[in-house]
Parts: structure tokens; C-alpha cells; sequence
């Protein structure tokens, strides 16, 4: 039976940004659809009834919701392309405990960039640098966080890397300046078609925020 | 000498999860308490990003975060099992595992966190309803279907993860002078509480509700009269 697997997203979110990725990596063939957040469709609204969120993946029908998850079963579905999370468990447990520490800060932080100002965005600034920093002492002299290939924490946290111009212009800093190791681990990931073809273009991005800052009235 | 230790606190729900766990499977471990406002420096050297517990460590390795542990857990001792083989299912438990790691922060009793029974007035308010619309979310998504758990006819990781619920809720309730869960608006909820406590483990392994109740009152108090 042929599977079917349908994608909703919004193509800013670094979120549904980890779901393209793992599904380009493993070759699995899905259908893409974008998702207006100020109009939510049906669809989204009945696939995923809590959070009311995308991404949203659905296989043959039946919703999975949360990037991280759907990592996580993309990875395990389609256990024999491209494994993403390690074989070993303490790896693993590793690798799942940095994605969760990407989940707990990066974006939190991020935002405080792009929506603060003054000593608010200062402190955000540097949490966020404290965090990358963090990360790059864990990426060591790997060239990925998986490894000798793409895996889990890099699947994770690439997406970020397309927001990162869209930070250093709304907090007039660089991150590559301070973090050089992990801009080079970025930009070794977009060297891979399955990342490059998943990340919008930094400016774009920026575009968007700054269309955002309109709206929500932020300076 | 114990393969397995475990660092923790008396009063923290994320703790019990771990404990759970491992008494479910029948591994012995050491367990290691922590006083939380002077935490050793043993626990932040095996966890020095967010130097918190539990910590499980594994023939020297340490694990960290109370829901990856459990998980990790479960790949090294996988019977009896606390999370679905079938992968949508274990997605759908991870899932509400992460909705309850979300939500249930207010529930944490580490003295920079809960807001129910430090605040009053207005910040309480809004902890009241932010936790009155996770239990109906529970009740409406979660317990659908009349299930004994929230996996079905076994308890789980998932009902592990929502422990603070079924058992810690009621100490603060009481100790902040409020009523918030109420079994007649929540039916399933209260059945799946009960269904729960009810699970020899667990009944053997719950925090001393008393101790834990004088211990907020006197938290709260010490915390309004300082205001």
C-alpha cells in the first residue's frame, strides 16, 4: 500500500523546517501544504485540536503533532534510510537532550531578539550567545552533531541558522563573531540538498520579521 | 556498589517519574536527595547546563531531563514496557508526555517556579486557569475512549508524566486555600486519578502528602508576609 503523507507548514517555521529536512533525507516522497496561521484551515484545526499548531504531519491519514516527535517517528518509520538518532542508547538519551535544550532556549531567545529592545533584548543577546556557545562545545571537532553525517541535534537546530540574519539586524550584533564554529557547521549542513532545499533564504526570513514588527506594533 | 543512582528531591513530581520507572522494571538503584536550594557539587557536575534533578547516572554516565530518562530507561530494561511498540502510538504518548512537561510547570514546587501557592490575586488567578485548561484538555483529548490509562489497560510513561496531577495537585489546593480540580466537571479524569493510585508501585511510592502540605504552608506563609 503506496503510503500517504501530507505536510502542513508555514514556510518561516523552523519547526515544520526540521520535518522537510528529515523527510528529504530519507527520500520520502510527501505533499506540501502551506498553512495562512491568520486563517487557519479546517484541516489543521481538526488534525491537531490542542495546540491548533502546524507543523503537522499526516501519515495515511492519522495526525503525529510536535516537530521533535515527528523527528522522532520519521526516524523510526523509516528506520532503514538515513538513521538520524543513534543506535546506542546513552547516544541517544545525549542526542535527545541537546534537542530538548534547543527546544528550551533557542527560540524563546531568538524572540527576545527580534521583539525587545533595550536591557531586555541586551540580556537575550547574551542568553542566546551562552546557548550557542554551549552548543559548539558540544559539536566539538565533529563535523556534525551526528557524527561523520546529519543527525538528530543537527536536524534540530540548522533551522535556526535561517533566522540568524533576522536576529543580528534586530539586535545590531553578529553571532559569527562569537560563535565561528557553529556558522561553519551551518553552512557545511546547507551543502546538503535535503537542508538547502528546507531553509528559506536569510533575507527572506528577515523580510518577514520585519513585516511581523509592523503588525505587532514593534519598533 | 550500585550501578544506578538517582538524584532528587522529595517534593518533586519530575523525581517520582524516574522512580516510577525503575520500580516498575525492578531495578535497584541508590537514590542520592538533594536540598535544592544548596545542590551539591556532585549534581552539577554531572549536570552542569541546567543543574537541576533528577539525574539518573549509569555506570558513571549521567542522564538528565525526567522524560528522557524514563526513556532511556525503558532501551536499556525494555520489560515490562512503558511505551507502545507500535511507532504512531509511541508518538501519540510522547506527544501527551510533552504536553504534560509543558503544563505542569506551575505544578513544580522548586520556590522559583509555582505561582499557585507563592502568588495571590491577579497572578494567581491566571494560574488557576491555566491549570483548569490543561485538566480539560485532559479530559476532553487525552482520556477519550473510557481508557483505565492513558495508554489503554497498562499504565505508562504517559500517566507517569502527569503524576503531579493525580497526587501533588490536591497538596497545593490545600495549602493555597483553593479548589481547582473538582471530580463531578473532570469524570474521567477522576477515574484515571484514582486507576492510578491505585497501581501498587505507585501507591507505595508517593510523596508524604502531609509533610509536603506543611512544608507549602509555611512556604506560602513566609512568602505573603515577606510581600
Amino acid at each position: 500500500m503506496a503510503d500517504e503523507l501530507v505536510l502542513l507548514d508555514f514556510w518561516p517555521s523552523p519547526f515544520g523546517m526540521r520535518v522537510r529536512i528529515a523527510l528529504a533525507e530519507k527520500g520520502i516522497k510527501h505533499e506540501y501544504r502551506e498553512e495562512d496561521l491568520r486563517n487557519k484551515s479546517a484541516l489543521l484545526l481538526q488534525m491537531n485540536p490542542v495546540h491548533k499548531k502546524i507543523p503537522v504531519l499526516i501519515h495515511n491519514g492519522k495526525p503525529v503533532c510536535e516537530s521533535l516527535i515527528q523527528v522522532q517517528y520519521i526516524d523510526e518509520v523509516w528506520h532503514d534510510q538515513a538513521p538520524l538518532l543513534p543506535s546506542d542508547p546513552y547516544q541517544r538519551a545525549i542526542a535527545r537532550f541537546w534537542a530538548d535544550f534547543v527546544d528550551k532556549k533557542i527560540y524563546e531567545l531568538g524572540r527576545k531578539i527580534w521583539t525587545t529592545k533595550g536591557e531586555e533584548q541586551e540580556t537575550g543577546k547574551k542568553e542566546f550567545i551562552e546557548c550557542l556557545k554551549l552548543l559548539e562545545g558540544e559539536l566539538g571537532d565533529k563535523p556534525y552533531f551526528g557524527g561523520e553525517n546529519l543527525g538528530y541535534v543537527d536536524v534540530v537546530l540548522v533551522p535556526f541558522y535561517s533566522w540568524f540574519l533576522a536576529y543580528e539586524k534586530c539586535g545590531n550584533f553578529s553571532i559569527e563573531a562569537e560563535c565561528p564554529k557553529l556558522i561553519a557547521w551551518a553552512q557545511r549542513c546547507l551543502q546538503k540538498e535535503s537542508v538547502s532545499k528546507s531553509l528559506p533564504d536569510q533575507e527572506k526570513v528577515y523580510g518577514f520579521v520585519l513585516q511581523l514588527k509592523k503588525i505587532f506594533g514593534i519598533e | 556498589m550500585a550501578v544506578v543512582k538517582l538524584f532528587g528531591a522529595w517534593t518533586s513530581p519530575y523525581f517520582y517519574r524516574v522512580i516510577w520507572a525503575l520500580k516498575l522494571k525492578g531495578i535497584p538503584y541508590e537514590c542520592i536527595e538533594e536540598d535544592l536550594l544548596n545542590k551539591s557539587p556532585l549534581l552539577l557536575q554531572y549536570n552542569p547546563v541546567h543543574k537541576k534533578i533528577p539525574v539518573l547516572v549509569h555506570d558513571g554516565k549521567p542522564i538528565c531531563e525526567s522524560t528522557i530518562i524514563p526513556q532511556y530507561i525503558e532501551e536499556i530494561w525494555p520489560q515490562p514496557s512503558l511505551l507502545p511498540s507500535d511507532p504512531y502510538e509511541r508518538a501519540m504518548a510522547r506527544f501527551w508526555i510533552k504536553f504534560a512537561d509543558d503544563k505542569l510547570i506551575l505544578l513544580a514546587l522548586s520556590p522559583s517556579i509555582s505561582k499557585m501557592y507563592r502568588a495571590s490575586g491577579e497572578e494567581q488567578e491566571k494560574a488557576v486557569k491555566y491549570i483548569l485548561e490543561m485538566l480539560e484538555t485532559m479530559e476532553d483529548h487525552g482520556l477519550i475512549g473510557g481508557k483505565k490509562f492513558f495508554g489503554g489497560d497498562k499504565i505508562s510513561m504517559v500517566d507517569m508524566a502527569f503524576g503531579a496531577v493525580a497526587h501533588w495537585l490536591g497538596v497545593i489546593e490545600d495549602a493555597a486555600g483553593l479548589k481547582i480540580f473538582e471530580a463531578h466537571k473532570f469524570p474521567r479524569l477522576q477515574s484515571w486519578i484514582q486507576n492510578f493510585k491505585e497501581v501498587p508501585i505507585i501507591k507505595e511510592n508517593l510523596t508524604d502528602r502531609d509533610k509536603m502540605f506543611a512544608l507549602l504552608k509555611r512556604r506560602r506563609e513566609m512568602l505573603l508576609a515577606s510581600k
